[in-house]
Parts: structure tokens; sequence; C-alpha cells
């Protein structure tokens, strides 16, 4: 394939001060920095930080499931706790996690540019998610919030909590923080692309980030005048939602589901671009399918802006709307399992490296296989109507928001954490951290399943006796990944400061990331570099001296430190 | 290009001076920048398809609402503004030209223009509101109208809802039975106070089963839930004002660098960029216009 460009220094390490880490010290380089790269690691600290946050309500909902009767709190305050978790983890975390923290860090590395297209905007969405961030919080403060996350009508406009406004205003600039950031990434993917980089040379992680930046674009200012009807509507009694206004609860319903249907895309969509990197790249063979994978990003970005009717399957629709929403749901899963097969086809006679981000990776396909194959029962007319509001809802949307798209962010956490630190975490305990983080999931939510088609409906503060063991088995698997993730915690902030250096390419990658140093420098090349096939490894070789590994021109005869 | 390795924002050696240090070429960033705003006109035009929509859905719903309520606004103003805002378009595009060859003073002078128009527009739009806040043409629970439809308030006889319209009638349904409302339980209005509990209580239309006798009114009903039609206005016209208010801000701060000869033939981006985000607030007014002023 394209032989690199002469000029570029493939594991030259980066002196003392030049990388972005260390170019600038002080509180205010961070905060008013416009480098793609720093702004890539405030997200990712804000949102791991949201993260826990989310998670201790989890936690604490779980603890409370326990027992039937009470636990530890009243129902009021576990109405409080769901909700915060649900609209914490959706709008803080799930959302922003992959594109905010991981794609800003690497799509224009991986595309061989020096920044996004506007610096500014980016950095300006970034103090966006914070004030949504800021909202949130002063909504626990002023009285907190018991809607569910979803925000449905007329609850929402009528219940006395005080931090409905709050909630609704966060969630409102969020969004306007998403759009900004798609907007970004996809200016920046057409017009910043060096000589050579063709749409068909890139990384199928920046496919994705682009299929579900057009998502942010087109569907997240629906959500914005959604929010902004419902505010009005509860601070003035407009009448468009309220039906004791003669208003249509329902409309509410579709045009929620109009914008959170495609979200639900927004999040799974780049933890399927960072699957496709990893198996690739620790399966050390060419991904299968490229094109196949590629154009199936799209068609899940547009066939998912045509199935939020199956939010609303038990809500009074007509049947002929149900039955096409039926239908167009299970077009979805077309694309999506395009995707899994041209991922296993990869891994076929792939010389397979079980390092921690590619155990990730299986964790996803073996998870999402699950969640996606439920999703069937719940995009069945028939069954949904058993199944509408249960249990089985609730572990079938966990298995995809948390057992996939979050492990998966996992998964590239691991993946680029030396490139973004320039430090290796301690590979045995990732393994053993991944593994508890797995057990425990599955001891999470696939009870969850079996409760659900009993019949045990979701949001319920109490329970009938029968449903005990299976809600203890669950809450025990919480704490189990309670203890994976904080053990994740404790390792890489012990990498960040103890850990070995890491080589330029510690994985034998072939993208461009994997080309400049770790961590690279702010303006990431020296030279535009020259793309060729991002999943080409033949040129790529191990170099037992720097740990990591080279690439070793084909033409060129191998300098002999890099042979072995 | 070799880049400065200290700061992303320190200028580079040999780099226009208006071009960012991300891009290569100044074509690069003006292509860049363009595209940016075409995709924010389509947000833009997204936040509007929600009120679209609900309009939308509430006129096929219940076309009676529009056909009365529309009557309360005044479709002269409502032209004048859509003319003041066409020409507005036109002197801003004229702006563009000129800051594309360089003339510094014709810019300024047509963004001087497409500023006291936008200031038209909003004046003319207060005086509406102002009418409509004191006639009590209002949303939800505030919908309670001093005078019938057509008026615009030149006599000051209050409008009593329950014995309907001394002057004009309210135009009874139209005659295709699929169009006709449910048999109203009560005469709702806003003069009964407890209308909102009987807003729903004959349910959506739909739910008419095909087999009952179509609703036959011997004299004309009042026209139930009008204030949904004026919820709507407000929501509409209310967005769309705010946007006529971002646009005279960045029309202003535009106006500032085209006096201070901030733009040349060789740099225009924000003039352009500008532009195209004005003729996207006049080009919502052209739907708005028709769509709450002009129904038959």
């Amino acid at each position: 394939m394209t032989a690199f460009s002469p000029g570029v220094a493939l594991d030259r390490p980066a002196g003392p001060r030049t990388d972005y880490l260390r170019v600038r010290a002080g509180l205010a380089s961070w905060l008013f920095t416009l480098d793609h790269k720093r702004i890539g690691v405030m997200y990712l600290v804000g949102i791991l930080g949201a993260f826990l946050l989310g998670g201790i309500f989890a936690l604490l909902i779980r603890t409370e499931l326990l027992t039937p009767a009470r636990t530890v709190m009243s129902a009021d305050r576990y109405n409080q706790f769901f909700t915060l978790h649900g609209a914490i983890m959706t709008f803080l975390v799930i959302i922003p996690g992959i594109p905010a923290a991981l794609g800003n860090f690497v799509l224009p590395i991986m595309l061989g540019a020096r920044d996004l297209a506007f610096p500014r905007i980016n950095l300006a969405s970034f103090y966006l998610w914070v004030l949504g961030a800021v909202l949130a919080v002063l909504a626990i403060v002023l009285g907190s919030v018991d809607t569910g996350w979803t925000f449905y009508v007329p609850y929402a406009t009528e219940t006395t909590m005080g931090g409905v406004i709050p909630v609704l205003l966060g969630a409102f600039v969020l969004g306007f923080s998403s759009i900004f950031t798609g907007l970004n990434f996809i200016v920046t993917i057409h017009k910043m692309r060096p000589p050579g980089m063709t749409w068909f040379r890139l990384p199928l992680f920046l496919w994705a980030l682009y299929a579900t930046a057009i998502i942010q674009i087109l569907a997240t200012p629906v959500l914005g005048i959604t929010l902004v009807l419902l505010i009005i509507e509860r601070v003035f009694k407009l009448g468009i939602f309220l039906p004791a206004l003669g208003g249509d609860p329902v409309l509410y319903q579709h045009f929620f589901w109009f914008y959170s249907h495609p979200a639900v895309y927004i999040m799974i969509l780049p933890a399927m671009g960072i699957v496709s990197e990893l198996i690739s790249v620790f399966s050390r063979k060419h991904i299968f399918g490229y094109t196949f994978i590629a154009f199936s990003s799209i068609a899940i970005a547009v066939f998912g802006f045509f199935v939020w009717g199956h939010h609303m399957f038990v809500s009074g629709q007509s049947t002929m709307l149900t039955t096409i929403f039926s239908l167009l749901t299970y077009s979805v899963s077309i694309p999506s399992a395009v995707k899994v097969f041209n991922w296993l086809a990869t891994m076929y006679r792939g010389s397979i490296a079980l390092k921690t981000p590619m155990l990730y990776a299986l964790a996803f396909i073996f998870l999402f296989g699950i969640g996606g194959l439920t999703g069937l029962f719940l995009g069945a007319l028939a069954t949904d109507v058993h199944l509408t509001d249960t249990y089985f809802v609730v572990a079938h949307f966990h298995y995809v928001m948390m057992g996939s798209t979050l492990i998966a962010m996992i998964g590239g956490l691991h993946y680029w954490w030396p490139k973004m630190t320039g430090r290796m975490y301690s590979e045995r305990a990732g393994v053993i951290a991944w593994a508890l983080v797995f057990v425990g999931f599955n001891l999470t939510f696939f009870p969850q399943f079996i409760m659900g088609a009993h019949g045990m409906p979701r949001r319920y503060y109490n329970y009938p006796p029968e449903f005990a063991l299976l809600h203890q088995l669950s809450t025990v698997g919480a704490y189990l990944m309670a203890v994976g993730f904080f053990l994740t915690a404790a390792y890489l902030l012990h990498a960040l400061f103890r850990g070995a250096r890491a080589p330029a390419n510690p994985w034998g990658g072939a993208t461009l990331e994997w080309r400049c140093a770790s961590p690279p420098p702010t303006e990431n090349f020296e030279h535009p570099p020259v793309a060729g096939d991002p999943y080409d490894y033949s040129d790529i070789e191990y170099d037992p001296q720097t740990g990591g590994y080279v690439h070793v021109p084909r033409p060129a005869p191998a300098a002999p430190a890099a042979v072995h | 290009m070799a880049s400065s390795s200290t700061t992303a924002a320190e200028p580079h050696a040999g780099h226009p001076p208006r071009l960012a240090h991300q891009f290569d070429t100044p074509a690069q960033q003006f292509e860049s920048v363009v595209q940016g705003m075409w995709l924010f006109l389509a947000t833009e035009i997204l936040l509007f398809g929600g009120l679209f929509c609900a309009y939308a859905v509430y006129r096929a719903n219940h076309p009676e609402i529009f056909e009365y309520a529309h009557k309360y606004l005044d479709t002269f103003w409502g032209a004048v503004n859509t003319v003041i805002l066409l020409c507005s378009s036109f002197t801003m595009a004229a702006g563009v030209w000129a800051a594309q060859r360089g003339r510094r003073v014709m810019l300024s002078v047509m963004l001087a223009l497409t500023l006291l128009g936008g200031l038209g527009f909003l004046g003319i739009k207060y005086v509406e509101y102002k009418h409509k806040w004191e006639a009590g043409l209002l949303w939800g629970r505030h919908y309670q109208p001093l005078y019938p439809p057509g008026h615009h308030g030149e006599d000051a006889t209050p409008h009593t809802p329950a014995s309907p319209a001394p002057a004009p009638p309210p135009p009874a349904p139209p005659a295709v039975p699929a169009e006709t409302p449910p048999p109203a339980a009560v005469s709702a209005d806003a003069a009964d106070p407890s209308w909102n509990l009987h807003a729903f209580d004959s349910g959506p239309r739909g739910l008419l089963l095909p087999g009952s006798a179509p609703p036959v009114a011997s004299e004309p009903q009042p026209v139930r839930n009008v204030h949904i039609f004026f919820g709507i206005y407000f929501c509409m016209t209310g967005l769309h004002g705010l946007h006529v208010i971002a646009g005279l801000i960045v029309i202003g701060w535009l106006l500032v660098g085209a006096v201070a000869g901030r733009y040349s033939g060789g740099y225009f981006t924000p003039v352009e960029v500008g532009g195209l985000y004005w003729h996207l607030v006049d080009l919502i007014w052209i739907y708005l216009f028709p769509l709450l002023y002009l129904i038959h």
C-alpha cells in the first residue's frame, strides 16, 4: 500500500515540554485551551465524574431494591434517584461520552489534521456541557425531580418538584453542546482531510463519528424545541401538550422520541466505530468488509430517524402506524447485524491478542448481541404489549446502552490511554477489572430479563417477594461491577503517575494516531502525514527495543533494529 | 505546513493574518466556515420544525380553530412586515456583494439599512403583540377576547362569546362531515370558568364511531380551544423574534467591523455567513406569514 511520507519520524519520543500535556502549565492553560486534545481530556474528566455520580445513584437504587419493602430510602427519594440516574447517565455520560471525549481527542489525529475546524466552538461546546452539568446538580439542590428521564406530560408539568425546570434547561443546553460537537466533526471530516486521505481511507471510527454527527445535527434541535415547549407549558400553561387545556400529551411523546430514539444511535454508533478499530488491530488482520461497515453506519443513522414510534406502541397510536413502525424497527437490525458479522469475519483466522481493549471489544459483541436480539421482542407488536414498561425493557436498554456503549467506551479508553497520557497501565489489573465488570454486568441485568418476562414493572419501589431472589442477584451484580470500575479507576490513576512510558504505537495500529508520539505534540504532526490503508498491518513490525511497533516500509530494506 | 510548537494561537510565519492555525489556505477556511454555517442553519430549521409540526398536527385535527382565530391577526401589518424583511434580505445580499468587492462604504450603508429593516420589523411586531395583550388574545387560560375576530379593537364594545357574534358570525364548520367538530356538550369558551374541565370530554374526532350519526349543528357552534392557535402563534413568532434579535446583534457587529475596515475582497467570511443567517430568519417568516395570517 501507500508508503508513509519519508519525513515522519515514527517512534521519535516527544522532547521535553513539547507534548500537548506539558507544553503549557497552569489552570488557565487548560481552561482557555483551543487544543482538541486538551478539550477532549477535560471532557473525559467531566464525563467520568458524571459517570461516578450516576453510578452512585444506580447503586442506591439497587440497594433499595435489595428487599421487597423499604430498605434504605423513602419511595419519593427512590423516584428521584432513578430519575437522576437516568438523566445524568443519558445526557451527561453516554451521549457525549465517546464523541466528545475520545472522538475529540483522536478525530483530528486519525484524520492527519492539526485540529478540528472550529476550535473555539469546540471549547464553547465543552463549557455548554459544564453548564448542563451544573444545572443538573442545581436541580438536585432545588428540590430534585421525579419525572423519569423522559419528562412525560402531564406529570412533568404538574409535579411540584422544584428541580424540573433546571433539569429541562440542562438537557436543552447539553443538546446544543452535542450539536456543536457534531457540526465541528462533519466540517472537519469534509474539509480538513490532508492529501491522500480519501473517504475510503477514513478509519471506521471516523465513519461512525460522521454518522453520529449527522444524527446530532438533525435530531437534537427537535429535542431542544420540545424541551422549550415543555418549559413554556409548565410555566405559562400553554395548552399544546396539556390535556386539561385541549392539548395532546402523546404529541409530546412523539416529539421527545423523534430525538431520543435517534439519540440511541448517537450512543451506539461511535461505540461500534471503536469496536471496528479494536477488532482489527488486536486480530492483526485487515478489517473484513470495510465499505459494508462504513455504509452500515450511515444506514443506521438514516433508519434511526424512522422508528421513534415504537416507544408508543401502547400509547394509542393507530394500528397502521404501529405496524409500520414495527417493520421499520426491524430494518435497523440489518445494518447492525452486518457489522457484527463483519467483526466476526475479521477475527476469523486472525492472530488475536487478548489485551484489555480487545476483551472489552469481545464483551461488546457478546452483550450487544443479547441487547440487540432482545430488542426484536420489543419491536414485535404482540410481545411488546406484554413487555412494555417491565424490567425486560430495562434489561434490554442497559445491555445496549451500558453493555455496549459504555463497555466500548471503556475499551477505547484503554486503547487510547497510552496515546492520551503517554503511560501504560497494568495489563493484569486491566484483565481482572474487565472480568469483574463483565460478570457483574451480566449478573445485574440478566435476571432483569427474567423478572420482566414474569411481569415485574419497571420503576416500582416495592415488589412481590417471589421476585426477591432475582432482585438480590441483580443488586450483587451491581456491587461487583462497581468494584470493577473502582479498580479500573485505581490502576489508570496509578498508571498516570507511575506507569511505564508508552511507545508511540503500543498495539500495532495502522491508523494515523499511532504515527505521532505518545503523548502527541500540540500540532499532532510535524509534516502532514500521507494516509494509507488504515487496516494494512503488513508493514508494521514489533520492535523489542521500544516495546512498541514500528513501521517498516516494504519496498525499502528494513532497518536492523526493527527486525526480529 | 510547519507550525509553531509552542501554542496553537501563535501566528505562524508565512501565515495570512486572518487564517486560523488549523487551516492550510484561506479558501479551505472559507469553505469550512460556510459549510459550518449551512449545517447550523439546518439545525435552526429543525428547531423550528418542531413548531411547524405542532402547527400541522393541530391544523389537521382542528381546522376550525385556525379558521376562526386567524381573523384576529392583522393581515395588513403582517404583509408590511413581510415586505420589510424581504427588502432587508435584499440589502443584506447587496452588502455581501459589496464586501466581496471590498466596497467599504456600500457595505456599511447596506448593513445599516438591513439593521433598520430588522428594527422596523420588531417595532411592528411589538405593536401587534401589544394589541393582542390588551385584547386578551393570549394562550391557555389567558385567552379572554374582548372583541370578535376581525375587529382589531377599533370599537371597544366587549365581546360576549356566549351569544355569538353581533357582526360577522364565526364561520360555521365546513360542510364536509369529516371536518365537522364533535358535538360540543357545553358552550365552551373563555367566559365560562369551568370550560377547561369539559375541554376533552368528547374525545378526539377519530373516536367517533363510523356508524354514529354525524353531528349536526342547528346553529353555529362556538369554536373551542381557540387559545391553542394563540399558543402556537406566540411560540412561533416569539422564537422567530428571538432569531431576529440575534440576527440584529450579528449585523450590528458586522457593521462595526465594516466601518472599521475589517473586511476586504480577500476576507469577507463573517459578512457571508452573517448574511446566510439573516436570509434564514427572513425565510422562516416567509413561511410563518401565510401559515398564521392567510388561512382559508
